[in-house]
């Protein structure tokens, strides 16, 4: 873990050693702004009531895939796994943001499970549309990764004084629209940030995408506004989903939106195909376009950072 | 010889009998037509003939095309697939008259119609 001073220093430097071309954007003091690694590096770590610590985001592992341009989605889990377990500086705990099952089925459930085992850490799951697919829409998942969540699977937890929000946008979705909360999971949410300060920074995670990338394909939520206005107060706020299977971001006033990469199979670019589905590439070019997440609290007051690397770097 | 003609006409009668069966059978046959049948296929996160009109009595199947699994769910509960995985197909027969909405629960920009007419 992090410490104060030099130490922390080299910590950082260290866990920006695997890095690669990652890409990094932060905030600090609220105020959303994209800063090089040279920066944030050269931001002095203050004394703060937020413990600096990393979480890592894994999604879309689509266990069960076998198709073009992946044989073998449970291999590529694996390998991102295992990145995770090499990580310099060790997260608290992953977060999955969704499709860890390609069907929904048992032994696909089975199979993440047993390989997330492999990193030896806590990890907090919300569903993709991929794990509603058994035949009580959604049990199967829920009876195994959402003990003690509410609804189709939110719920939220506290660690060093940040305030995590895990919201599902796969559940009773309507004709013709793209993810949705539902007006029972946005009464949820209003109660549980009411009377929480304003400073405390908040990460929002679900699947589909909390802001609008491609209406065309579905990916933005229909309700999702209502979300970000409940969110609006907060001084803090980052918003990770997965679904879509490439980093896209975007900054609103104090907001911060990410997506993360797959560990299955990439998937185009907004408009770029004639549709959504896996994008085949090479198999030598498969891994540069699979990767994980690492989210670094590393700063004074308001600072996130979020590193995406590849399997291949 | 009396008896002789009682078998004679037994025969003859269970001949015309059969005969006429065999002709009703084949009426029946020509009345009742073959079960109407029309395809959608999936491709690409579209249902490729988003609109299909039908007569009652037909059966429609959905064909997935797709490498992404996808369903077929009705907007009004009237039916609804299990998943279907590439080259999985679902179908349904539509008994009654109306316009018939549906989606993909998954993608559910994915809409479409069938319109079933008498």
């Amino acid at each position: 873990m992090f410490g104060q001073g030099d130490d922390s220093r080299r910590d950082f430097l260290k866990c920006m050693a695997w890095a690669g071309t990652g890409a990094l954007f932060a905030f600090n003091g609220g105020v959303g702004s994209s800063i090089g690694l040279d920066s944030a590096l050269a931001e002095p770590l203050r004394r703060t009531a937020v413990r600096p610590f990393t979480f890592v985001q894994l999604s879309d592992s689509h266990i069960g895939f076998n198709k073009p341009p992946n044989a073998d989605a449970r291999a590529t889990f694996r390998e991102a796994v295992a990145k995770v377990k090499a990580l310099a500086v060790q997260p608290d705990f992953i977060i999955h943001t969704g499709d860890v099952s390609q069907l929904s089925r048992d032994d696909e459930f089975d199979d993440a499970d047993q390989i997330l085992k492999e990193a030896g850490l806590p990890v907090f799951f919300i569903p993709g549309e991929h794990d509603m697919l058994d035949p009580d829409g959604g049990k199967a998942f829920l009876n195994r990764f959402g003990k003690g969540s509410k609804g189709a699977g939110w719920y939220s937890f506290d660690h060093r004084g940040v305030h995590f929000v895990a919201l599902v946008n796969v559940a009773d979705l309507k004709p013709g629209g793209m993810g949705n909360l539902g007006a029972e999971q946005l009464k949820w949410l209003a109660a549980d940030l009411a009377g929480r300060p304003a400073s405390t920074p908040i990460v929002v995670f679900a699947h589909i995408p909390l802001w609008t990338v491609y209406e065309e394909w579905g990916w933005g939520t229909d309700d999702s506004a209502e979300a970000l206005k409940l969110l609006a107060r907060f001084g803090s706020v980052t918003v990770l989903n997965g679904h879509i299977h490439q980093i896209t971001q975007k900054v609103e006033g104090c907001v911060s939106f990410h997506t993360a990469r797959s560990t299955a199979f990439p998937q185009p670019a907004p408009g770029t195909a004639p549709s959504p589905g896996p994008l085949k590439v090479p198999p030598e070019q498969l891994r540069s376009m699979l990767g994980i997440t690492d989210a670094m609290f590393v700063r004074g007051s308001d600072r996130i950072a979020l590193i995406d690397s590849t399997l291949s770097a | 010889m009396s008896r002789g003609f009682r078998t004679l006409s037994f025969q003859g009668a269970a001949l015309v009998g059969s005969v006429l069966m065999m002709s009703t059978l084949s009426v029946m046959t020509k009345a009742a037509p073959a079960p109407a049948a029309a395809a959608v296929r999936i491709d690409n996160f579209t249902f490729r003939d988003p609109v299909v009109t039908v007569r009652t009595g037909t059966t429609v199947t959905w064909t997935n095309g797709d490498d992404i699994p996808h369903t077929i769910v009705s907007k009004d509960g009237v039916f609804k697939s299990k998943v279907l995985d590439t080259g999985d197909h679902f179908s349904f027969t539509f008994a009654k008259t109306g316009q018939f909405g549906y989606f993909c629960s998954l993608h559910p920009h994915m809409t479409g119609t069938i319109i079933v007419k008498a």
